[in-house]
């Protein structure tokens, strides 16, 4: 068992009356992309700042490397930041820029000038060291701010929305990018947004934040498949939510009755909770099949119309109206480009899903 | 209008007449005469002779142009018992202005930068009380000031002087470098923080050169102000040093016979070289930097 790199023990923030951080523990490791996802005002970008030092926390303590930062200030910490303008110096080159922070320590000028080249090799910008920031394009300008927050070789790198200002094409070759230079440098990353996609991409492990409290830390597959309550399943990706009662609870299976759907939701794995308590189902939806004929079997299907329909190219979503009321979502691969095989407006059609899908939870 | 027609990008503009447009062109030409007309008449007056002064009409050319009077304002008119012209009072106030506006436009750059991005302690009282110092008339302050500079023997020397500039200076300026700093992103402070950057090092290195155009609107608000002082001048630069407007004055109420407007109207037009040419070269620099202060706030 390696002890965490950074830790977070049981940290408050609270101004006047209300509370932004409400006691968070958390474990990073060395070496990670940790991504801290949450909508504005869960206090993410509170804890951010308190790893920076720019607040300090009401009750509680950080550590880095098992060093307590309660007393360090925020220029003495091993920390940096890449802020989500970037805040690059508008009036200096790139290289100025980048060796702004290594000029006032004791190195010798050659020692800049070398490590300076050194990280522009490293984020491809070695031809660019005399432009000005004005002179170059979204995807560059965060690439030297990813340049002047790593070249003083900071043990943790603090990242406020770092895809947030470019396009979705760069997007993804960007996030690549910045995984590639995580791991060439070994620096732990702590990343903060609001954008699933982003967070999903990018870390190895993220933490929820809701109303200042971490609510799941996991594998972004982990909280994408095995929500821990009604708000992650809800927050991360889209999502058919029902409410229903637990009708049987065995070791080896559940089935969960939910008066907006026809037949039982039947999930392969127990929960161990009282039968005839209240529950969620949650179930994704590209893991909703649709079908013109009635499936077998007595549980996990539904009936309805195609209420709309949103081509997207790679695949199309569809809004189903249910017998009960109720639509739901299911988006479609378009696997074939056989128009007969699409599914048509106010056609009638069946859902149906695999035991293990639906996700069900009590809170 | 249609919306349609407002948000087409500018075409390249045509004149036309419209009456409110001709309004307004009436209106700035007549203001811009009322201006004008004086300094016509004393640019004149100035190249004629007292001869020609007496024979012609106020707004006729001169016969014939004659520096004389430029000449005799310069170097030889009487300013009291000297009889030197006001080139020393061209020189004293060089000497006042410029110490007077690059320590002024450096404090006041400092302070705010202080106020802006250092939430000190006690910050924000200091600010209140600058301000309501800006708003006393410097006449209230100034038999206290005398008072309190007397003891230190700075009153009537050249020091004494800048540092009276200076101290009425301090709201003003202190107040435009804070508002152009807020208006500027916190973040680029805190990543020069992060960096390791300390009080001054953010101040030289990041800050300073990132508000050029309000050094060059604050130099010249100072460079002028200083220029045009009249009574500070008169009270705390001593014998000395006086300074143009000073001397100009003198030169303008000492009559020994029959007045000399030729040369009243060249020794004025001197004095106010300095301030004219100041918005001539840097005019636009004023322009950029107010415009830059408002749009971003």
């Amino acid at each position: 068992m390696t002890t965490p790199y950074v830790r977070i023990d049981h940290v408050s923030k609270r101004y006047g009356d209300t509370v932004a951080v409400n006691n968070v523990s958390l474990d990073i490791n060395k070496g990670e992309i940790f991504c801290l996802l949450g909508g504005s005002g869960c206090g993410k970008t509170t804890l951010l700042r308190m790893l920076a030092g720019f607040e300090t926390p009401s009750s509680g303590a950080l550590y880095i490397d098992g060093q307590n930062l309660a007393d360090i200030p925020p220029y003495e910490r091993p920390v940096n930041m890449m802020f989500q303008s970037y805040a690059l110096f508008p009036h200096m080159s790139v290289e100025a820029n980048i060796s702004f922070g290594l000029e006032q320590e004791r190195i010798t000028r050659p020692e800049i000038k070398r490590r300076v080249a050194e990280i522009l090799d490293i984020v491809k910008l070695g031809d660019y060291a005399k432009r000005k920031p004005h002179q170059l394009s979204g995807g560059q300008r965060q690439r030297v701010a990813l340049a002047r927050a790593l070249v003083k070789r900071p043990k943790l790198l603090l990242l406020d929305e770092p895809l947030g200002a470019l396009d979705r094409k760069l997007r993804e070759h960007t996030q690549f990018e910045l995984i590639s230079i995580q791991e060439k440098l070994g620096v732990t990353f702590v990343v903060v947004t609001h954008d699933q996609e982003e967070a999903m991409t990018l870390a190895s492990r993220v933490g929820v934040m809701n109303r200042g409290e971490i609510v799941q830390v996991g594998t972004p597959r982990d909280i994408y498949e095995f929500p821990a309550t009604r708000f992650v399943a809800d927050f991360i990706g889209s999502v058919n939510l029902f409410d229903g009662k637990l009708s049987e609870d065995e070791p080896e299976f559940v089935r969960v009755g939910c008066p907006q759907l026809p037949a039982p939701v039947y999930i392969d794995h127990g929960m161990s909770a009282p039968p005839g308590a209240d529950c969620w189902v949650a179930i994704r939806p590209e893991k909703i099949e649709l079908g013109r004929t009635a499936p077998a079997g007595p549980d996990n299907w539904a009936h309805g119309v195609v209420q709309g329909i949103a081509y997207l190219g790679d695949m199309s979503v569809y809004l189903i109206r249910l017998d009960s009321g109720r639509e739901v979502r299911v988006t479609q691969a378009n696997r074939t480009r056989k128009p007969e095989e699409q599914f048509k407006w106010d056609e009638s059609v069946y859902l149906c899903w695999d035991a293990g899908s639906p996700v069900v939870g009590m809170g | 209008m249609s919306a349609q027609q407002l948000m087409r990008p500018s075409a390249p503009r045509r004149w036309y007449a419209d009456p409110a447009r001709l309004a307004l062109l009436a209106l700035l030409v007549s203001a811009a005469l009322c201006f004008l007309l004086p300094l016509y008449v004393m640019s004149l007056t100035s190249f004629k002779s007292m001869e020609e002064i007496r024979n012609t009409s106020l707004f006729a050319l001169p016969p014939q142009l004659s520096f004389a009077a430029w000449q005799a304002a310069w170097s030889s008119a009487c300013t009291g018992v000297a009889c030197e012209g006001i080139s020393a009072g061209f020189w004293n106030s060089v000497l006042i202005v410029i110490p007077s506006t690059l320590i002024a436009v450096g404090l006041g750059a400092l302070n705010g930068y202080a106020l802006a991005f250092w939430r000190l302690r006690g910050a924000g009282s200091l600010f209140a009380v600058l301000m309501i110092g800006a708003f006393l008339p410097i006449q209230v302050m100034m038999l206290p000031l005398v008072r309190l500079l007397a003891p230190l023997h700075l009153v009537g020397t050249l020091t004494g002087i800048i540092i009276v500039h200076v101290i009425f200076s301090m709201p003003v300026m202190t107040l435009i470098f804070r508002n152009y700093y807020a208006a500027l992103p916190r973040e680029l402070f805190l990543a020069a923080r992060l960096d390791g950057a300390g009080f001054l090092y953010a101040f030289l290195r990041l800050m300073l050169p990132m508000s050029l155009p309000m050094l060059a609107v604050a130099a010249i608000m100072q460079a002028t102000g200083v220029w045009n002082d009249y009574l500070l001048g008169l009270v705390f630069a001593g014998r000395e040093h006086l300074p143009m407007t000073v001397q100009l004055n003198n030169l303008v109420n000492t009559t020994t016979g029959t007045r000399e407007y030729n040369v009243d109207m060249a020794a004025t037009l001197l004095t106010a070289l300095v301030p004219l040419l100041i918005y001539a070269l840097a005019g636009r620099w004023f322009v950029r930097g107010i415009a830059a202060g408002s749009l971003k706030a």
